[in-house]
This record gives C-alpha cells, sequence and structure tokens, in this order.
C-alpha cells in the first residue's frame, strides 16, 4: 500500500511535467489543427537556457530562491521569443498549404534544433548536469499500515507539483476570464469566423505559441533539475507529452492536463510492477496507449467528436 | 472509314507503342547484364565508388518505395525505417545462423530478399489495417510510434531460439553478400513495379485517394484496401532494402533504425517530389553522395539538412520535381501495349 502510494506521488510529479508540455500541443492543435513537431525541442532549449543561466548564477553566488525564480523566468521568456519567431517564420507563410507541408516543416524544425544544440560549437551532443542548487531531500513523509517505510514526497517534487498547478490556474484564467483567451477560444472554434468578428488571428496565434513554449520551458527546467540536460531530451518527452495530449483529447486543455497526470501513473506503475526482464518494454508502452487510443477513442476522453466536412 | 481518314488516329494519340513482351524481355536483359557489370566494378572499380553506388542503390529502393506510401497515396508514413529493420534483422539473423557457402549462397540469398520483404510486408498489414484509418498528422504519429516500438524490441531481444538477435549490442558478422548485383537487380525491380503501378488503371485509386479520399470513397474507390496495398507493397520493398542493408557491412544496430532514418527516407521523397518516381531516384542518389561531401563539415550536416527541408517546404513543397518525371513521356517507358 506504502510503495503504491508512494508510485502514484511519483507518478503525479512526472505527470504534472507532461502535463505542461501537453498543453503546448493542446493549444496550438486548438487553434491551427497542426501537430507543432518542434515542441518537444522548444522544451529542451527551456532546459538549455535553465542551464546556461543556471551556471553563472551558481558561480556568482546567488542565493538559491533568487536563482531559481531567475532560472525559470529567463528559460519562459526565451522559449516565448523561440516560439515566437518558429511561428513567424516557419509556420506562417505556410498558413493555407495543407497540413502535411507543416508537419513536414514542423519536423524540420525539430530537426534543426536538435542538431544545433548537438554541434559542440551550441551546446554538444553530451548530457551535463544542473549546477547544485538545493539539495533534494523529502519535506513531507508520512506512514501508511504497517509498513516500515514512510511514504515521502521530496522538495522538487513539491516544487513541481505546486509550479504545475499555479500555472495551470493561470492558464484557465487566461482562457476563460481575459480578453485575449476569448479570442483565443473563438480562434480555435471557428477560424475563419473569428477573424470576420475583428479578432486579429495572427497575434492570437502567436500569443498561443509564447504560452504554449513558456509552459514547455518551465517542465524543461523541472526535467533539468530532475534529471539531465542534453539536445535530445525533447524527443522521447515530447512524444509523450503528445501522447498525453491525444490521450486527453487534443485540443481541450482540461484534456492535455488529465493525459499527462495519466500518462505519468501509468509509465511510473509499469516501471514499478512490471517484471525486471520486461522493464525495458516501459519504453514503448506510451506508443501502445497511443495506439491504442486512437484505435478505440480517437476523439480521446474528453475531445469532442467532429464531423469530416467537405 | 480508314485509319487515315480520321483526323486524330489511334498512333497519333498513343505514338509508337513498343510491345509488352519487347520491354519485358529488355528489363530481363537488364537485369541478367548486372551479373557481369557487377562482376567488372567488383574488379575494376574503386571499392569506395562502389561502396557509394551500393547505398545509392539501396537508398533508392527504400525511396522509391516510400514514395508509394507517401507521395502516390499520400499517406504521411514516418516508420519506413521500422519495416526495413524487420527485413533487416529477418535477412541477417537467417543469414548469420545458415551461413550457406558455394553455389548455394545466391539462391539462398534470393530467397533471403524476398522473405525479408514478405516479412516487412507482414509488418505493414499488422500497422496498416488498425492506423490506416488514421489521417494525416496522426497517422504520421502512429507509424513514427510503430518504429519507435521496433527498436524497443529489437533492443530487448538477444535471441530468439538458437537464432542470435544480438540485442541493443547489435548483430555482428554477418556474411557480407550484397554486392552491387543484388542492389541493382531490387532497385530496378522496385521501380518498375512501382512505375508501372502508378502509370497503369491499376494505379489511379492511389492517386484518387491522394487527392481526395472523400470523393474517391464516393467514387467507389475502396480507399482503405488502397492504402494498406500502398503500405504493404511499400514495406515489402523496405524489407528487402533492409536485408541487402544487413549484409552490406555485416552489421547491424537496433539504433540504425530509428526515427532519424525515416526521416533521411522521408527527406528524399519530398526533395525529390512527393510523387515522381525519378524524382526519388535522382535525390536518394544525391542525398547519400552529399554527405561524403560534406565530410569536413559532419557536425553542422543534419544542421544542413534540416534547413535544406524547411527552406523547400517554404518555397517548394512540392519538390524539385513535383509529381512530374524526367521524362516527359513517363507513361511509354511503363506502360506498353493496352
Amino acid at each position: 500500500m506504502a510503495i503504491l502510494l508512494q508510485q502514484l506521488i511519483n507518478g503525479l510529479a512526472i505527470g504534472a511535467v507532461y502535463a505542461l508540455i501537453a498543453l503546448g500541443y493542446t493549444m496550438v492543435y486548438g487553434v491551427l489543427k497542426f501537430i507543432n513537431f518542434a515542441h518537444g525541442d522548444v522544451y529542451m532549449v527551456g532546459a538549455v537556457i535553465g542551464y546556461a543561466l543556471a551556471v553563472p548564477l551558481v558561480n556568482a553566488g546567488a542565493p538559491a530562491g533568487v536563482t531559481l525564480v531567475l532560472i525559470f523566468l529567463g528559460a519562459m521568456l526565451g522559449c516565448a521569443i523561440l516560439g515566437f519567431f518558429i511561428e513567424l517564420l516557419c509556420y506562417r507563410p505556410l498558413r493555407n498549404r495543407p497540413r502535411l507541408v507543416a508537419l513536414i516543416t514542423a519536423i524540420g524544425v525539430s530537426l534543426l534544433l536538435e542538431n544545433l544544440f548537438q554541434n559542440p560549437a551550441v551546446f554538444g551532443a553530451n548530457p551535463r548536469t544542473m549546477p547544485h542548487l538545493f539539495d533534494i531531500k523529502p519535506v513531507i513523509s508520512f506512514h501508511v499500515g504497517a509498513s516500515p517505510d514512510p511514504v515521502t514526497i521530496n522538495n522538487l517534487d513539491l516544487i513541481t507539483l505546486g509550479l504545475c498547478l499555479v500555472l495551470m490556474i493561470g492558464l484557465t484564467w487566461f482562457v476563460l476570464k481575459t480578453k485575449m483567451g476569448l479570442a483565443l477560444r473563438a480562434v480555435s472554434f471557428r477560424f475563419d469566423t473569428a477573424s470576420l468578428m475583428g479578432i486579429n488571428t495572427d497575434w492570437v496565434i502567436s500569443v498561443t505559441f509564447m504560452l504554449g513554449s513558456a509552459l514547455a520551458a518551465v517542465a524543461g527546467v523541472v526535467d533539468a533539475m530532475r534529471y539531465h540536460v542534453e539536445p535530445l531530451m525533447g524527443l522521447s518527452q515530447g512524444i509523450k507529452a503528445f501522447v498525453a495530449a491525444v490521450l486527453g483529447g487534443i485540443g481541450s486543455i482540461p484534456g492535455a492536463v488529465l493525459g499527462g497526470l495519466l500518462m505519468g501513473l501509468v509509465e511510473t506503475l509499469l516501471r514499478g510492477y512490471l517484471p525486471s526482464a520486461y522493464s525495458g518494454y516501459s519504453d514503448a508502452a506510451a506508443f501502445f496507449v497511443l495506439i491504442l487510443i486512437l484505435l478505440i477513442r480517437p476523439t480521446g476522453l474528453l475531445g469532442k467528436p467532429t464531423a469530416e466536412k467537405l | 472509314m480508314a485509319d487515315s481518314d480520321r483526323l486524330i488516329t489511334p498512333t497519333m494519340l498513343h505514338p509508337a507503342r513498343v510491345p509488352v513482351w519487347v520491354v519485358n524481355v529488355g528489363i530481363l536483359l537488364v537485369m541478367v547484364s548486372l551479373w557481369p557489370i557487377s562482376n567488372a566494378f567488383n574488379k575494376y572499380l574503386d571499392p569506395y565508388f562502389l561502396d557509394l553506388l551500393i547505398h545509392i542503390g539501396i537508398a533508392i529502393v527504400l525511396a522509391v518505395s516510400l514514395n508509394l506510401i507517401n507521395g502516390i497515396t499520400g499517406q504521411f508514413s514516418l516508420g519506413h525505417a521500422g519495416f526495413m529493420a524487420v527485413g533487416a534483422y529477418t535477412g541477417g539473423v537467417l543469414l548469420k545462423h545458415y551461413s550457406p557457402h558455394g553455389a548455394a549462397l545466391p539462391l539462398f540469398f534470393l530467397g533471403l530478399m524476398i522473405l525479408g520483404g514478405l516479412a516487412a510486408a507482414a509488418a505493414g498489414v499488422l500497422v496498416g489495417v488498425p492506423t490506416l484509418r488514421l489521417r494525416g498528422d496522426y497517422l504520421a504519429i502512429a507509424t513514427l510510434g510503430f518504429g519507435q516500438i521496433i527498436t524497443v524490441i529489437l533492443n530487448q531481444i538477444d535471441s530468439i531460439g538458437s537464432f542470435e538477435v544480438g540485442g541493443s549490442a547489435g548483430l555482428h558478422n554477418i556474411p557480407i553478400v550484397a554486392n552491387f548485383f543484388w542492389t541493382y537487380l531490387a532497385a530496378l525491380l522496385c521501380v518498375v513495379v512501382v512505375g508501372r503501378l502508378v502509370y497503369s488503371q491499376k494505379g489511379r485509386p492511389f492517386l484518387a485517394v491522394r487527392e481526395d479520399e472523400i470523393a474517391a470513397a464516393a467514387m467507389g474507390v475502396d480507399t482503405t484496401f488502397y492504402k494498406v496495398a500502398a503500405f504493404v507493397i511499400g514495406a515489402f520493398f523496405a524489407g528487402m532494402a533492409g536485408v541487402l542493408d544487413a549484409t552490406v557491412s555485416g552489421n547491424l544496430d537496433p539504433a540504425g533504425f530509428n526515427f532519424v532514418r525515416s526521416i533521411e527516407i522521408v527527406m528524399m521523397v519530398v526533395i525529390g517530389g512527393s510523387g515522381s518516381i525519378t524524382g526519388s531516384i535522382l535525390a536518394a542518389a544525391i542525398l547519400t553522395v552529399l554527405p561524403e561531401y560534406l565530410r569536413g563539415l559532419e557536425s553542422w550536416r543534419l544542421v544542413i539538412y534540416a534547413l535544406l527541408l524547411i527552406v523547400m517546404m517554404l518555397l517548394r513543397p512540392e519538390g524539385v520535381l513535383g509529381n512530374r518525371e524526367i521524362w516527359p513521356t513517363r507513361r511509354k517507358l511503363f506502360v506498353t501495349g493496352r
């Protein structure tokens, strides 16, 4: 029981990160109806910016709290700018082309970012560890049942979950209560009509990309602290987050959060309870989940079915 | 009314049609003549260039077969390397296990190429039937997932019974059999099959599915059948290319069939022109030779590729050749008689 509870807590912390990345996929899909393949690499750039800011700050002896705030804000700002320019330069000229063209371009952007950062002159292919900011130690621990080992929540998990909660509440407020959020919903509901109603659709799309990229940056910095920073880190995380978005119903914001948390839980439980001989297969779990959803319920858990229009 | 009285005669519409059997015999002769050419190349050509030629041949098989799926039927697949892996491992594992000698070897290898192709085609059915109900980008992700699953599985399996598979360490010391003859036999076969399919009456439904799936279905085209058919035929040749690939260097590594490999094949199709067979051949050759010239820039090579892909999509998304062929009377070469 205690082990299960511990697994669930770990799963939630991992899932919260998936949810943050999945939000970017789902929001872009909502307005443009296309999969931003490069989103996972924006997450990677977020981690790299976090690393690049943390190194000088830690060397200069800045207090951990200040460093933490600065690297999160810096990564968010940097990725928002990156997202803005990716959309402006690569996707906007192709908006009226077949979606497949945009998809191939997105793959191109993804390859470009991955290989650019793999270049030794830029970052290099080797994983790097974040400079030490704070000790990762349990802050909450309690006993469940007769188990001798306590269930613990460490400070990094707590920061992750807290940050995700705050960002998701903020996003919900933005989408539901602000004028821009209203415009965003209008654009994703009916693109052409929204532009006829005087909504600046170009700007709405730019804002969507910037928001999604900033959220991915937060996920990137969190994962940089949890694991390490490397140019290909966005590949598997990006795909898992995409699966999370599809699981929750792509285009649906609460769906992305639900899908992300579920993905995190499934992954942790598989890793914890699968016989060790098969544990290598847990990497493929995301794809099995994806293919299963696509076959059973292609609209995802919270997505609405749409009819094909001629 | 005599032919000469008509304003337009059948021979004007279809000038100088070559009878089917002449073309077929011609193709057969070319195939047979590959054998002495191959022997001569082995003897006189610089091994470096021969190696490059073989790699170009394999790339042609891969690009043309993917073009049938991506360019001609319009189903965006990102899992071609996965099918290639199925063929490569079928070929590599069996060849290493039995390693025949002498006269049995060519016959064994021919059987192996067909078997590798069939294994990949079976995988194509397995993947295609459930996923081809999906459209566009979903299909792309699902096939990408298939490719990843294949590499994960290959990484986990060390052996099946007494057959060595190699697991994550890879399979090494596979007898080196693939040469100019086998490679270009497969390439010629692939080009002829795909070309004849596309530019014949039987190929129209494939194009119809690409142009407008709903309209095609309304016209009575069994869209699912043609999508799966494209997938299976494409997978067959990818498997064949895999067998060749396994026996060129004698080494197999699951990581060699990852997402990047699939993307490289997609790039050949996209840059050559989705739907253009000669475009795929040309792009396969150029994209195989290009890295040789970019050796000094090895660390920038993939950056350049990525930029090339983006610029291509922005400026000329239909590829260099679009859906045209290099020769103007494209149908004449593939389709003969009536």
